[in-house]
């Protein structure tokens, strides 16, 4: 009597907070599918009365939605390319390599868990604008490819792989960069995808920085863009929210695609086992 | 056993030559990564110190003025007030994430029939921009054809009102990030073994006796990970706030970052703006350590 007492109250629970986790979005493609003069009706419906995609297309030709994805695309490509790239490479040469200051230049690497990037934000502005970079690809991407975290995770991940592996290879001939690219990189697959695709969608995701480098409406990201969305169309609910709905299927997509490895990813850059 | 066929135990010490080998492999490797770790993390980091001891613009540098900075921030009231309200979004989000991803984990991890769509379905909102989020709080908010009053009666303006406008916001950002915590705590979960609620079953333990005796115990570690990692974040809070209310009614969601923020941007006074950041910093870390040490008293007191 009590355990079915306990798994009632348990699925109660589980299928209210669905239904609530679920609820914001849900009614966010029922308002993205109406005429925009049913949002401010007078009578409520949980449905459109009359769907449309209307709202779809104002946004794709109206404002620079279309602009902003493109652009998070690049950026988030670049970030994620670049972050893994010198970030194996590093990783690589901390866990397999043994060089004279090695212990010292890892821990001042992993001062960055200790030091949020918000600190950073005053000084950054100041170098970039420097250095002439502000409203550039290369200045939102570049501060976002220095990355402890994937580092130490790949450092891990190397460490557990047996030496003999490299010593076979550095039998052959082969240096480093060709021991870590056709040894290393081949068994890491799994690590390197669950990374990447978390760096990804928080490259994709990131708000702060663009927010801080980025003055230009074209230059501007998604999560940037959808925030200047009130001054392009006006509060039009239906249009905002088919936006919304545009700005996050990508990461939406990626997510629903790769969940185990997203998941996987988060958890390892968490600092637990995935 | 011949003693001397015992391989001796892995040791860091490095054959000389080895080291010498590795040596221009390895800084070649690391080079690309020192160089962006040097420009965009060491040296701002080093500059946001210099910048608290003197008076800057953000785009240029004037005078060491030495501690005034730091003199002046102690008696700032706009700023103990965003540290206030910055505590107070930490006191409206920390416990209920922590909760609520514990309670959407266990509810995950029984219900194996809809464990992916369950999974799903409280995890997405995690990855999808912020102002994805903002942008529908907003129109579910509104006060005459949002859906929130709508279901609740009334015409209440949440996010222009004094007392709410927080409290909206991190009821907001609970959506939004708590699918990250449940995962912490599946993965918690999944490490304890199924041997021990077996043999707990076996004596007769039944429903919340299990969560109190096996369940609780075995995920401590994860909790005070789960804590520590979330009232960082929840400290760190600025765009939900500054999307939704910038920092309005009356101040009343003006968070530390933000404060920071209008300080650099707005009044163009970087030197401050670098001295409350320092400050920002120092309390992060000082909370952090602080609840490490509980957690570890807590778990010492109980063993």
């Amino acid at each position: 009597m009590r355990a079915s007492f306990w798994s009632m109250l348990g699925a109660a629970c589980a299928i209210v907070l669905a239904a609530m986790w679920a609820f914001p979005l849900l009614w966010a493609l029922s308002t993205s599918l109406r005429p925009e003069l049913e949002t401010v009706s007078s009578q409520f419906h949980w449905l459109p009365q009359d769907w449309t995609l209307d709202a779809y297309r104002r946004t794709l030709v109206a404002g620079n939605v279309v602009r902003w994805l493109f652009n998070s695309c690049v950026v988030a490509l670049l970030v994620t390319v670049v972050t893994m790239a010198i970030s194996l490479m590093a990783a690589y040469a901390f866990s397999q390599l043994r060089f004279r200051g090695r212990g010292i230049v890892f821990g001042i690497a992993m001062l960055g868990f200790l030091l949020p990037f918000e600190a950073l934000l005053v000084p950054l502005f100041r170098t970039m604008h420097e250095l002439g970079l502000i409203n550039s690809y290369a200045g939102i991407v570049l501060p976002q490819v220095v990355s402890p975290v994937v580092i130490y995770v790949f450092k891990q991940f190397f460490d557990a792989i047996p030496s003999e592996f490299r010593e076979a290879a550095a039998m052959d001939g082969a240096g480093p960069l060709r021991v870590l690219w056709s040894v290393y990189l081949p068994i890491s697959g799994n690590i390197v995808w669950a990374m990447a695709i978390v760096t990804f969608i928080a490259a994709w995701n990131n708000f702060l920085w663009p927010f801080i480098i980025v003055t230009s409406n074209d230059m501007m990201t998604i999560p940037l863009g959808l925030t200047q969305t009130y001054d392009a169309f006006g509060v039009r609910y239906a249009q905002l929210m088919a936006a919304a709905l545009l700005g996050a299927l990508p990461v939406a997509l990626a997510y629903v695609l790769f969940q185990r490895r997203v998941t996987q990813g988060f958890l390892a850059a968490s600092g637990l086992k995935g | 056993m011949r003693r001397d066929h015992i391989a001796p135990a892995p040791t860091p010490t490095v054959h000389p030559t080895t080291a010498r080998r590795d040596m221009l492999p390895a800084w070649l490797l690391l080079a690309p990564f020192l160089v962006a770790f040097g420009l965009f993390f060491f040296l701002p980091a080093l500059e946001t110190l210099w910048l608290s001891l003197t008076e800057s613009s953000l785009t240029r540098t004037s005078a060491f003025v030495g501690l005034d900075n730091y003199h002046t921030l102690l008696n700032d009231p706009s700023f103990w007030d965003s540290v206030g309200n910055t505590f107070y979004f930490a006191l409206l989000t920390v416990l209920p994430l922590c909760a609520i991803g514990l309670l959407m984990a266990m509810l995950v991890d029984r219900f194996t029939a809809a464990q992916g769509w369950l999974q799903g379905t409280f995890f997405l909102p995690f990855v999808l921009p912020i102002s994805v989020m903002t942008l529908i709080a907003d129109w579910m908010l509104q006060p005459s054809s949002g859906v929130v009053n709508h279901i609740l009666g009334g015409q209440r303006a949440w996010l222009a009102d004094p007392h709410w406008a927080l409290p909206a916001v991190a009821i907001g950002t609970i959506w939004w990030t708590v699918g990250f915590n449940m995962l912490l705590f599946l993965a918690g979960l999944r490490n304890i073994p199924s041997e021990l609620y077996e043999a707990a079953a076996l004596d007769g333990a039944r429903g919340f006796t299990l969560f109190r005796t096996i369940t609780w115990p075995a995920l401590r570690p994860v909790v005070s990970t789960a804590v520590i990692l979330q009232l960082i974040a929840s400290l760190k809070v600025f765009g939900q706030t500054y999307i939704l209310t910038s920092g309005g009614p009356f101040n009343t969601t003006r968070v530390a970052l933000h404060y920071m923020y209008e300080t650099a941007f707005t009044q163009s006074d970087a030197g401050y703006a670098a001295a409350v950041a320092m400050a920002f910093v120092a309390i992060v870390i000082v909370l952090s350590l602080l609840q490490a040490w509980i957690a570890r008293w807590l778990a010492r007191r109980d063993a």
